[in-house]
Formats: C-alpha cells, structure tokens, sequence
C-alpha cells in the first residue's frame, strides 16, 4: 500500500511538473500547442523626408514604447552618412540623426518588425499622470469653454461619460456656436486634440495625447491618428478623438505618448513623415523560440533549442522514441498483443519512417522471409549459439547488399532504403522467430511477427504525426507526462483485451439463457 | 460473441495475465528462487532430498564431447526420456519407448531414430537451442513413467500430466492434461493437448477443453471425460503441497504424473504457470487466491494444507453455478 501511495505521489509530481512546464512554455513564452499555429508579422517603415539648408543637422524622431502586448523582433535605422544613436526621453524612446552639414534632400528610414503576444501578462504600471496645466484661454473662448463644459458635465455621471460626451458633442455635425468658436473652422487633428486636452484640463481631469498607426495590410502613405488618453481610476484609458469610443482599436501601435513632438528638424525645412505597412505571415512556434532565445529566458537557455541544428535534428527521432515506448506499453498490457522482442516494433517504425511505410514493409518481410529460409538450413548445422547468430547478421548484411543491388539495376530506388533497417535487430528477430519455428511452430510465428508489425506500423503512424512530432520536440516536457503514464500502466492488473477472446468460451458457456 | 466481457471475467474470478504478473509472481515468487525451478535438475535433486519421488535419473550429459558417451549410458537401458533441463513448455523432450541391437530407436508414434539423430538431438539441446534465452543446456536421461492404466484410455501416444497450482503451500486448482494426436503426443495446451478440470475435493473431471473450446470427450479415443476420476488424488495433492517448502515460492504450478508402478511423481515445477487451467475449470482463481491470502498462518504441515483445500475447493463447496455437474449441463446443443 504504501509503495502504491509512493507511486501516485510519483505520478502526481512528474504530471504536475510536465503539464506545468508545458503551460508556462505556451502561456508565458508564447509556444503553440499545435504545428500550424501562424502569426502576423507587420513590417513598418517610417521615411522622413526633409530638404537641409548646409547648416548641421540633428533629426529627432518618436519611436514607439515597448508594451507588454508587442514584441519586437527587429529594428533597423537607416540613413546615408549620418550618426545614430537613440536616446531614452521623459516620454519614451525617441531616435537622433546628426550630421555636420548637409545640403539638399535628405531622407533617413526607421524600420520595425513586430508582431503581437497572445497572452499579456498584465503588469502594473506605475506611470503616473502629473497635475493638469490649466489652460490659458482668453475671455471670450474661457465663456465659451466653459458654458460647453457645463452643458456636457449635466450630460454625463462620471470622468468616463465625461470625457466621451466630451468628444461627441466637439465632433457633432452641426455645431453651436461655443463649439465653433473652440474649434474654429478647419482646425488640425492636433489642434482638436490639444483643446480636448485643455478641455479637460480645466475640469481637473488629467490626459495626454497619443499618436498611434492602424496596421493594415500592404498601406503606405500613412499617417499617426491622434488619441487621448486619459487618466481615470488608476489606468490610462484611451479615447478616439473623433468618436469618442474607448479603448485601443485591435490593430493600432501606439506610437508616441505625451505631448513631446513627434519630429524634429534642426537645420532643415519642409520635413515629412509617412509610414508604410507591409504584413507577413510566420509560424508562430518559430516566433517563439527566436523572442525567447533573445530574451535568454533560462528554460530556453537549457533546452534543446541552444543546441546546433544537426543535435537538435537528432533530436526530434530520440524524443519521438517514448511515444513509441508507451505504443508497446498499450498494445502489450492492454491490448496483449505478443511482439516478438519486446522493443523491436519501435526499431522497425523508426526504420519504416526512413523508408516510408510500404515499401519498408515489403522490404522487412522479404529479408526476414530469405532470413528464415537461410536460418533454417543453419540450424541443422549445429552451430553453437553466437556462432549462429553471427552468421545470421552476416547472412541479413548479404541479404540487404542484394536487394540494394538487384532494385538499383531494376531501377527501384526505394528498395535501396534497406539500408535503414537495423541489422542487428533483424537478426535478432530472424533468429527468435526461427526458434519459435521450431518450438511452437509456424502459426506462433505468424502471431508474433504480425503482432510485431501492427505495433511497428501503429508507432509508425503515430510517431509521423507532425502534431505529435511538433509536440514531442518543442514540449520535451511531454516524457515526464509520458513517464507517468506508463507508470500508472504498469499498475494495471485488469484484463487484457486479447484474454477476453482467449476466455471467450467461459462467458458464452455460462450465459443466462 | 467473439469477446466476452470484463465484467462477466471478473464476476467468475478469472485472472488475466497483468495480474498474474503483478499480484501474484511478483509478489510471492522472490526472483532468486526461480534457479531452482527453472533447471529441471536441480529440482529433480531437490525433491530427492525432500523424499519426494521423481522419475529416476539414468544420466547426464552436460558437455559436447560426452556426446559420444551417450550409446554407452544408454545400453543398459531399454526405455527412456531424453530432456534439457532448462527447457519449458515440454520442448526438446525425446522418449524413446524401444530399440534393438541394431542400434535403432522407437519413438512412441513407431518412428525410428539412428543412434546419430539421438547424439544430435542431445548435441542441439547442449548448445542451448530449447533452453530460455540460448543458454548452454544440461541433457538429463530419466527413466521412462509407464502409463497408468485409468489413463489408458484418455490418451494419445503420450503420458497425460496433471498440473496443480499450488498458492502459498495450498493447492487451489488442478487440471490434467491429456495427448493427443494434434499435440504429437505432448501434454501442451498451446499444441492441443486436452485440458480437463479436476475437483479438488474428489479427483474427478470437471470439464474439459481443447484450443479453448469445450470438448466432451477425447478427440483420439472417444472417451467420455465423465467417469473419470484420477486415483491416488490424497497423495498427489499432497506432493504438490510439499513443493512449496521445497522451494518457498509463493505462486507455483507443480507438474505430476502418475506411474503405473511407482505412482504418483514430480517431473517439474513452474514459477511462471500459465492461467489456462482457469478455462479448463470452468472457474476463476481469484476467489481462492483471495480465502488462502486471508489466512493468518500458512500451516506448516502439507498434509493438513490439503485437507483444508479439499474442504474449501471441492466442488460441492464452491458457489451456485459449479454445483451442477457442468459436464451434462454444457452440451453442444445448449449454445
């Protein structure tokens, strides 16, 4: 009893600790559960152009912030002859060209790959807003600001409500006359966003603006949206300007927060930004492994993935073995399959996969049928015991230098695979079953060879599966799971299938009529 | 129905092979006595010792050149089996019933042999071709057992043996394994040899089955299995109950046969026995597997261990269904 309560705690411990690696891996790190996972990857080009006056220049761009939903898997700056370097600011990440003197139209890039993450681990930021700078408004906008903001307060019940009535009464179509003299006619998107600001400013209500870029697919030419975040409840929540809805649209990068400007130009006139959206599509698990592998997140560090590509290739067979493992475990204790060598099945799948289902079945049964042949002729020679079976390897060796032989003259090249049958093995078993030929005769030689194949061919099945050869080599964890499994396989003392055929009569003798 | 269900199997008692190796050899067969099993010699000397008869030892051949000698120790003899003591299942067992000055010799089935097909058959079993695993093999040469005329009828060219499971020193279940033609004269179940189950309590045949299906009488000689009762039934059960404190395994099968001179005798025991005699007993053995695991103290004496036996697994004593004599309760007509 206790050594069974050991053993569940076994079980218990080595499932816990494979299941839950497996679910920081696909949570945390971000790796599928299946093969085909794909993900959006958006390329972004930022251009700038300007045109230099000869004087030294200094261009000072906004890059966007890191945030816990995007990853970014490269950046790239480009511009002929000019120093880089990025530099932190109050309000985010912003990048400087510099040169002593140019002349002319100048134009720098700034490239970014990212794609997003599934599974935001939401972190608490403590980035906390400052007072809000009353405006300076002279008397006739203050009157105005102020009835407007009257009016909207009696609209709305909280800072939310507030904020969105806000926006949607400033974007309504047809404007009174306060809303028209805040806005005045054809006011920018800057302008808009700066008097929302100030707007709320005078309420007491702190925000900030936000530019940010919609990724869409294959744009160029685009252009920052502004937003307007505003501090509400201990979370910045964000505002469209035009619509007043709230939260971040799914497909929109932030790009730059605060009222820091987005470009600037020291020594040119004329600048221009536009941005260019480009989208592609990537396997998901590889994704993975490169973010984690930069990262140097210590579970990637020792795994499997920092090995070179030729281990890691070996690899991906050594870990598909155990699968083949719990195959015999099922099929000999539940299903009571009799194999001929209990892991010989798994050798042969591993060869069938080299060589392809039928035709490496068509191959095992030709050089074990010459095999017994010759075995049989052997035994009357009353050869000592590894006498005998060193003849047959020598005896399989010729019997694959043959069929290579013969199918490459014929031109059957797939017969040439014959090669990756184990040797060793196939003498093993040509031996086995010709003992078993002899005790127990033929038909315990057919039970047993074919029982061998159908769990050669049934590991083989499943060990090709991409599912479980994804599984098997990204989540190595699975064998702990595997591990338990067998454990508790090898408690089982029920029935196996095969003896309810073999007991068969009992129940049929003693049925109620 | 090709399959019968597990909850019927269970029902019955019946043990599958998973249990077997885990709730009962592994758990009552410490793997260091198999030795003694396992080498039919060493049994064979073991018995002796504990006085319990066993087929004469007329020799041993354990090297490849006393091959030669073999026409020598053979000479004083005109019947005898030719055996490898590590072999199972009966293979590699040879009997030769006669031979005559020509130096020819008769097997049961009237085939004759050369003295040269003899040195090779033991030359083969000395390089280990019947042993487990391809080990190098002893030849033993036992005295031939004589039938016993009550079987004279019930068998094929071959000496029927009668298997008894005997668990923690208590024997629970026995059947006698009869030859016949389709197992060229071997007692094996898996070469077609009959199985008849056998009542604890009396010795007398419960049911009996061929390849795993019922049979009424023998396929050979026609004889019905219903009149017969094994005699000398006390002291065979009384053998077997002994071998456990021969060998101290927990979960044996101990192989007997009778001789029509010298009575009832071991030829071998089995730590790994097969669970076939379950359908030849029409009867699971879990249920006595379970009465003997509840007794507190394993009585040292075999004979009262038979007695116990006798009262709990005769046939008259096990519940509902194997009260009625199964035999004319099954016939063909009833499926």
């Amino acid at each position: 009893m206790n050594v069974k309560l050991r053993l569940y705690v076994i079980v218990i411990l080595l499932m816990s600790i494979g299941i839950g690696v497996i679910a920081y891996k696909h949570y945390i790190l971000g790796f599928p559960l299946l093969p085909d996972q794909k993900k959006a990857v958006w390329s972004v080009e930022a251009r700038i152009d300007f045109t230099a006056r000869g004087d030294p220049v200094i261009v000072s761009f906004a890059l966007p912030p890191q945030a816990p939903d995007i990853i970014f898997t490269q950046e790239e700056f480009a511009s002929p002859d000019y120093g880089f370097s990025e530099l932190p600011s109050t309000s985010g990440r912003r990048a400087q060209w510099s040169k002593r003197s140019a002349n002319g139209h100048q134009t720098a890039y700034y490239r970014l790959s990212m794609h997003e993450v599934d599974h935001v681990v939401s972190s608490i930021t403590n980035d906390l807003p400052t007072e809000p700078k009353k405006p300076e408004f002279d008397e006739l906008h203050k009157t105005a600001a102020t009835t407007l903001l009257d009016q909207v307060r009696n609209k709305s019940a909280n800072t939310e409500t507030f904020t969105r009535e806000l926006i949607t009464t400033l974007n309504s179509d047809a404007p009174n006359q306060n809303q028209g003299l805040l806005l005045k006619e054809q006011a920018s998107e800057d302008y808009k966003t700066q008097l929302i600001i100030d707007l709320l400013a005078l309420e007491g209500i702190s925000a900030r603006i936000v530019r940010g870029l919609y990724l869409q697919s294959n744009r160029r030419k685009q252009s920052l949206s502004n937003f307007v975040e505003v501090y509400i409840g201990n979370e910045w929540l964000l505002f469209n300007q035009t619509t007043g809805k709230i939260g971040k649209p799914k497909n929109l990068l932030v790009w730059q927060r605060g009222d820091e400007s987005l470009l600037d130009v020291i020594g040119g006139k004329n600048s221009q930004i536009s941005f260019s959206i480009i989208k592609n599509v990537q396997s998901t698990r590889n994704l993975a492994v490169k973010d984690n592998l930069n990262q140097q997140a210590t579970l990637m560090d020792f795994s499997i993935y920092s090995l070179p590509i030729e281990q890691q290739n070996a690899f991906k067979m050594i870990l598909l073995l155990p699968i083949g493992a719990l195959i015999v475990v099922i099929m000999r204790l539940i299903i009571g399959i009799r194999t001929s060598g209990t892991f010989m099945p798994i050798l042969i799948a591993l060869a069938l996969i080299q060589t392809t289902l039928i035709s490496g079945i068509i191959l095992f049964l030709i050089v074990i049928s010459i095999g017994l042949l010759i075995r049989s002729y052997l035994s009357r020679l009353n050869l000592l015991f590894v006498a005998r079976i060193s003849a047959v390897i020598i005896v399989v060796i010729v019997i694959m230098a043959g069929i290579s032989i013969i199918s490459n003259k014929f031109g059957i090249d797939q017969a040439m695979s014959v090669t990756f049958f184990p040797m060793i093995i196939l003498s093993w078993t040509i031996e086995r079953m010709s003992v078993l030929w002899e005790e127990d005769g033929p038909r315990e030689v057919l039970i047993q060879g074919s029982g061998s194949l159908l769990t050669a061919v049934i590991a083989y099945l499943f060990m090709t599966n991409r599912t479980i050869e994804y599984l098997t080599f990204n989540f190595p964890e699975l064998m702990l799971v595997n591990l338990a499994f067998i454990l508790i396989l090898g408690q089982y003392t029920g029935y196996r299938l095969s003896e309810l055929y073999r007991f068969h009569s009992l129940d049929r003798r003693n049925a109620p009529r | 129905m090709l399959l019968a269900s597990a909850k019927k199997l269970r029902s019955l008692g019946i043990i599958g092979m998973n249990q077997r190796n885990f709730g009962l050899i592994s758990r009552y067969n410490p793997r260091h006595l198999y030795p003694l099993v396992d080498d039919k010699l060493k049994t064979k000397l073991l018995a002796q010792k504990a006085g319990i008869t066993v087929p004469t030892l007329l020799g041993t051949i354990e090297f490849q050149h006393d091959v030669k000698l073999l026409s020598k120790i053979l000479q004083p003899y005109e019947q005898f089996v030719i055996k490898p003591t590590k072999g199972s299942g009966g293979k590699g067992i040879l009997v030769i019933i006669k031979h005559d000055d020509h130096q020819q010799y008769f097997k049961p089935s009237g085939e004759t042999l050369q003295l040269a097909d003899i040195e090779r058959h033991v030359s083969n079993i000395i390089s280990g071709l019947h042993s487990l695993g391809g080990k190098p093999d002893t030849v033993m040469i036992e005295s031939l057992i004589q039938l016993d005329p009550v079987f004279a009828d019930y068998s094929y060219e071959g000496i029927p043996d009668i298997r008894i499971i005997v668990f923690r020193g208590y024997p629970i279940m026995a059947m006698l394994r009869l030859t016949t033609h389709a197992s060229d004269g071997k007692a094996n179940l898996h070469q077609g040899a009959v199985g008849v189950g056998i009542d604890i309590g009396t010795g007398s045949a419960l049911h009996a089955v061929q390849f795993g299906e019922t049979v009424l009488h023998h396929p050979d000689t026609q004889k019905t299995f219903s009149e017969l009762v094994i005699p000398h039934w006390d002291k065979l059960l009384q053998l077997a109950a002994a071998c456990y404190e021969m060998t101290g395994l927990g979960y044996l099968g101990a192989d007997l046969v009778l001789d029509r001179d010298k009575g009832p005798m071991i030829i071998e025991l089995n730590a790994r026995p097969g669970l076939s005699i379950q359908v030849a007993n029409f009867a699971g053995l879990a249920p006595r597997v379970t009465l003997i695991e509840s007794i507190g103290q394993i009585d040292p004496y075999p004979v009262q261990r038979t007695l116990f036996s006798k009262k709990h697994f005769a046939r008259s004593n096990t519940n509902n269904d194997q009260t009625i004599p199964r035999l004319e309760r099954t016939r063909k007509a009833d499926r």
